[in-house]
């Protein structure tokens, strides 16, 4: 509030045109107090919480009863030693990776596809937008269904010989030893993916077709009469220009796949050998079915950090870029 | 004018906000002050997990006689999905902790009350309750222990479960000229049998872990007999034991024999298999039999058969919902009029029969029973008690959780030696 008043006071000294510098003060006063509010809110509940959860990840708190002394970073040291955890962070690499690479290349190639200027677009766009309307957990129950080994579309694979497990196959390729776990892909993580992918990719085919339409068409003729054929202008041209769009997808992508919990919650939970446990599910039943709460709020506390770690560096750039 | 205007809106906005807040509370202050002052009562709120067929009738049923008896006080069922109350007590937890306590809750005898919120203080004794009502003989003694803590009793029993049942497709085991196993032997004999003719032995459904916690704890069971078995949840009886690694892989040879999709089924899937006769044995507890004969429509003895586990022969796994009196909630009266209801002859006979489960008063109606009720009614006069680990009467939530990872692991790596270390280390639960 104290710098908000500040400056329409100075402005009120230095400028010297009258009409302006009072209507600038009312709107900059009317910014302030629609503002305010929100402000003081987001900082208590945001913030605040954050503030609270880091407090409570550095406490003894692992039992109904609220026990707040200081624990030091027992609960993380504990935490990276944890078989579970070890599996959560692979699982969630491996998941994040496969999910945002299939999501841009997928989301680009339908975009340019439906930039053909074909008959019909907008019924193109809405049958690739439509799944974003559902909720994850409408999305892990569907696609539960549609992947169980002994029904859905693995009764037709049958027919061909095809018996795959998805997500209930347990092995894990190109494995090494890491820690306490095989560090590979997990087959099952991959059910996963496919799912999220079919719910996330209209979202990144409207982004790129946004992109694409912002393309003059100048730059497309220009090209062309320097006799570059279609295919070196996209590989050239249209795909570089698309890059900023790149950059805001995986930001986004990477902030639901960090923190995913609702898909891998409704669709196969930890998984057997927890294949597809992510720390979102280990952080819920550790907190709320094991009444470790402090434990809890360490899981929450790194997938904070590992959201940040995209975020931040975002956010730093976009400043730069802005003024 | 313009600038009035928009001086006026934010005004309004302002406001608005302001008397929402105030209005939110304050109608919520003024409902409580007419609740109380014209009817005298406060919504008298049920929280449990019983949202599944069978169990959700028999909740039904049960309030639907509490109104009957009581129809001045409004009741609200408050039950939250999820099988073994997977959300439900994530649910609770969050209330509790944030003193918001429903009127009174679905919790397990055993150390899930005492250890857990009797522990941390937030449940009231009952002992007068009993007292007036006649309970102290009306319900077993060994029940009555488990819940109560120090010579307090802080819950009442609505309901008994049996936990080491093996239920069996019976048109399988007839067409394969096949007993139903009493012993481990008999259940690797019979389950290599089915197993040469394609069928799948044992159906198991661990996408929620606790199913396979469920199979282990009776295994442990059957191979320690009840007084071992009790002493390793005193710490008497250490998890490195030879006998639990004995337990351990007896677990171990048995999931050579479950279905390949186990991790992509519940438990209500698992059973399934049973019933439709695409697998011929599942453990698992007696809702079980709620979920054949209310969802499946199948017949007791007829298109299903059961036994206790293997070894497990005059012991008795047993769960027990409970109800209980939270401390701070406003209406203290009205749920002891509604627990006095949940332990009656009347009010377990209700809902009883309709969840598939036995009453826990010794004087009720058997007659109400079916078949299986029947012989369990009976079973459980004479069996060994033994508490159930999976579902939280045996040891504190934070040793279940542990169990449970260290199970779903075990499923996959089948790797004894790290399962019982896991065990052993996770026993420090125990001692607090």
């Amino acid at each position: 509030m104290e710098t908000v008043k500040t400056v329409p006071e100075r402005n009120v000294t230095v400028v010297p045109e009258a009409r302006k510098k009072r209507k600038w003060t009312v709107d900059h006063w009317l910014a302030a107090a629609f503002l305010t509010p929100s402000v003081v809110l987001v900082f208590i509940f945001v913030y605040g919480f954050i503030g609270w959860t880091g407090y409570v990840s550095l406490s003894n708190w692992n039992s109904l009863v609220p026990d707040l002394s200081f624990a030091g970073l027992k609960n993380y040291i504990y935490l990276f030693h944890d078989f579970r955890f070890q599996a959560d962070l692979r699982n969630t690499l491996v998941f994040t990776v496969l999910f945002i690479g299939v999501v841009i290349v997928l989301g680009q190639l339908l975009a340019i596809l439906l930039d053909q200027k074909l008959r019909g677009e907008s019924i193109f766009r809405n049958i690739f937008f439509f799944p974003m309307a559902l909720s994850f957990v409408v999305t892990g129950v569907v696609w539960q269904w549609l992947l169980n080994p002994s029904t859905g579309v693995n009764l037709f694979l049958k027919k061909f010989g095809l018996d795959s497990k998805w997500y209930t196959d347990t092995t894990i390729l190109a494995g090494f030893h890491l820690g306490k776990i095989e560090f590979g892909v997990p087959v099952a993580i991959v059910a996963v993916v496919i799912a999220a992918v079919w719910q996330m990719t209209g979202f990144a085919v409207a982004m790129y077709l946004a992109g694409l339409r912002a393309i003059p068409e100048e730059v497309r003729e220009a090209a062309r009469m320097d006799g570059a054929t279609e295919l070196q202008i996209y590989r050239k041209i249209i795909i570089p220009l698309l890059r900023p769009i790149t950059v805001s997808v995986i930001i986004i992508m990477a902030h639901i796949s960090l923190k995913i919990f609702d898909l891998i919650y409704a669709m196969t939970g930890p998984g057997a050998n927890f294949v597809t446990d992510v720390p979102g599910v280990y952080m819920f039943e550790t907190t709320f079915r094991g009444n470790y709460y402090a434990n809890g709020a360490a899981i929450a506390m790194i997938m904070l950090l590992s959201v940040a770690i995209f975020i931040v560096p975002y956010l730093i750039s976009s400043r730069k870029g802005g003024s | 004018m313009k600038k009035k205007g928009l001086w006026l809106s934010l005004a309004l906005v302002f406001g608005l906000t302001l008397s929402g807040c105030n209005s939110d509370s304050a109608s919520n202050n003024t409902n409580k002050e007419d609740q109380g002052g014209s009817k005298g009562h406060e919504k008298l709120e049920i929280f449990s997990w019983w949202t599944g067929a069978g169990e959700e009738d028999g909740l039904k049923a049960l309030l639907k006689l509490f109104q009957e008896k009581y129809p001045d006080i409004p009741v609200e069922n408050a039950a939250v999905a999820g099988g073994a109350g997977t959300n439900a007590k994530a649910v609770l937890a969050s209330r509790m902790q944030g003193n918001d306590p429903p009127a009174t809750f679905q919790v397990h005898g055993g150390a899930e009350l005492n250890e857990g919120w009797v522990a941390a203080g937030k449940m009231e004794p009952l002992n007068d309750l009993y007292e007036k009502e006649g309970w102290m003989d009306k319900f077993p003694k060994s029940l009555i222990d488990m819940v109560s803590k120090d010579g307090k009793i802080y819950s009442v029993p609505v309901n008994i479960h049996r936990g080491n049942v093996l239920w069996y497709n019976k048109k399988i085991f007839a067409e394969n000229g096949l007993q139903p196993p009493k012993t481990f032997d008999e259940f690797f004999q019979v389950a290599e049998k089915l197993k040469a003719k394609g069928i799948t032995p044992l159906a198991l459904g661990d996408k929620e872990p606790w199913t396979a916690t469920h199979l282990f704890e009776t295994v442990l069971l059957g191979t320690l007999g009840t007084e071992d078995y009790k002493k390793l949840w005193t710490g008497e009886l250490s998890f490195d034991d030879p006998k639990v690694k004995e337990a351990v892989n007896t677990f171990k040879k048995m999931l050579n024999y479950v279905n390949e999709d186990h991790s992509s089924r519940n438990w209500q899937d698992a059973a399934q298999l049973v019933g439709k006769g695409e697998a011929a044995m599942n453990i698992m507890g007696d809702w079980v039999k709620g979920y054949f004969v209310n969802d499946l429509k199948l017949k007791v003895n007829e298109d299903f058969g059961y036994v206790p586990t293997p070894n497990t022969e005059g012991k008795f796994m047993v769960i027990t919902d409970t109800f209980g009196l939270p401390k701070g909630v406003k209406n203290p009266d009205d749920v002891k009029k509604f627990l006095s209801v949940l332990g009656s002859v009347e009010g377990q006979d209700t809902f009883n029969p309709l969840k598939g489960s036995i009453p826990a008063r010794i004087d009720a109606d058997v007659s109400k029973y079916d078949e299986y009720g029947k012989q369990t009614i009976e079973d459980f006069k004479t069996a060994e008690l033994a508490p159930s680990l999976a579902h939280g009467s045996a040891a504190p939530e934070g040793f279940v959780t542990k169990v449970n990872q260290a199970v779903n692991i075990f499923v996959t790596q089948k790797d004894t030696k790290t399962f019982i270390d896991t065990l052993v280390s996770a026993s420090s639960e125990l001692k607090k």
